[in-house]
């Protein structure tokens, strides 16, 4: 149980500071940027405390709001995410998800590609909703969702498996 | 009140998350209003430190450019200095001050031109005698204008935020309008409300007008791009290609208006009678 603890801190840490240091300068086309910080949301334990990664969840976007200038948007974006969770383990995972043991980082099945997909989707829609506030820029708000999803999701996949290789 | 606490415990992660989901939508709300007293900005102790020492490092790389355009300036001021026949005061060089403005200089340490609202964070604060509403230029053109100070930092509302609102004029024809940015593409702005009489080519120089108190008058912007007719209220509006890349920003000046204080007075005098 404590392990698990210290992990989820020193991953909160180290993804928010590569976050803040590396990934919040990468901009392609000016407007197309990655978000892998929500990779901690992603990976915390199935089966673990729902409230305890709401308020994570809230911090981690605050911290995120504080550095990009930006109001709420990151934490609108994270707790929606943290919330919704178990819902989309439900539907990438099958009903009895939390019977058997769902580990993320391990080899790249189509159920765990799809969980990653819609959370980052998820978590990219509100975003950049809340980030432009007008309807008036309803493409604008697709295009930014759907090319910055997917520089997340490759950024995402390398990170698992950078951090974790699957031994066996 | 059994049953109310069974339903509070019961929907704890639901009410939780409500809770927080209206803390998070207040804030973004507050954020999306111009003129704020802002609860969270990068300009406070912890942001403006970690950006710092990020800056610190990230300096280097573009150390050859930013000397470039310095030693550019240099050699401009200095043809306007030797031409000047009175040179019995040397202007100290960290702040100038002037008649109408003082000048403060100061470092872009935190950048952004990739949302909609753009916001810089600089490395002097209100101990140097910035203040909100003051405007910030480079040797190219304007920046953008300060939006929130700490002791040691402030915040800037960049040229490319929707909510940038700017009074610009032709340079050759005096004609004004309102500066603006559609959110769009980080080289252009839009200048609106140009009446159609207005005889205006490609290529002219755009600079800021005499109507604005945050800014001195004649201040480099940019050069029409593109010209087309509004379809709802048939004046141009103009394209400009912005003089500065805002996507590279290092040494910028923040301009203090000695004028701005007393404009501002008498306008809210009459206003008050």
């Amino acid at each position: 149980m404590n392990s698990t603890l210290f992990t989820n801190i020193f991953r909160f840490i180290l993804l928010l500071s590569v976050q803040i240091i590396i990934f919040n300068n990468m901009n392609f086309l000016g407007y197309i940027s990655p978000f892998p910080y929500m990779l901690f949301i992603i990976l915390y334990p199935v089966n673990g405390n729902k409230t305890g990664l709401l308020l994570a969840s809230f911090f981690l976007g605050l911290i995120m709001d504080v550095f990009s200038n930006s109001g709420g948007i990151h934490t609108a974006a994270c707790i929606v995410l943290a919330y919704y969770r178990p819902y989309l383990f439900k539907f990438s995972f099958g009903l009895s998800y939390e019977y058997q043991t769902v580990k993320l980082n391990d080899v790249l099945t189509p159920e765990r590609f799809s969980f990653i997909l819609f959370a980052v989707l998820i978590h990219h829609l509100v975003l950049f909703v809340f980030e432009a506030f007008q309807i008036s820029f309803f493409w604008d708000i697709l295009i930014r969702t759907v090319l910055s999803t997917i520089f997340t999701i490759i950024l995402c996949v390398i990170i698992i498996y950078l951090i974790k290789p699957s031994r066996r | 009140m059994q049953q109310i606490f069974n339903f509070i415990y019961k929907n704890s992660n639901r009410l939780l998350f409500l809770l927080l989901l209206g803390i998070s939508l207040f804030l973004t709300i507050q954020s999306h209003s111009y003129h704020r007293s802002k609860i969270i900005s990068s300009a406070n102790f912890l942001s403006g430190g970690v950006y710092e020492r990020i800056n610190n490092v990230s300096e280097y790389l573009n150390l050859k450019s930013q000397n470039e355009i310095l030693a550019q300036e240099n050699a401009k001021l200095k043809s306007i200095l030797f031409n000047v026949k009175d040179t019995t005061t040397i202007p100290k060089l960290d702040s100038i001050k002037g008649i109408h403005s003082d000048i403060i200089v100061s470092k872009v340490i935190h950048n952004s031109y990739d949302s909609h609202e753009n916001y810089l964070t600089l490395n002097s604060g209100s101990l140097q005698g910035v203040k909100p509403d003051m405007g910030v230029i480079n040797s190219l053109g304007i920046v953008g204008i300060i939006d929130d100070t700490s002791p040691r930092y402030a915040t800037v509302i960049s040229v490319l935020n929707i909510n940038f609102r700017l009074n610009a004029k032709v340079k050759k024809s005096n004609h004004f309008g309102s500066l603006g940015w559609n959110g769009k593409s980080t080289g252009f702005v839009q200048l609106t409300d140009i009446p159609r009489l207005a005889a205006i080519r490609k290529g002219d120089t755009i600079v800021t007008g005499g109507q604005s108190v945050i800014f001195p008058e004649n201040i480099n912007i940019g050069t029409v791009y593109k010209v087309y007719t509004d379809d709802k209220t048939h004046y141009y509006t103009l394209d400009v290609k912005l003089f500065n890349d805002m996507t590279n920003l290092g040494h910028v000046y923040i301009i203090k208006s000695k004028d701005r204080e007393e404009i501002t007075n008498l306008e809210n005098k009459r206003k008050n009678e």
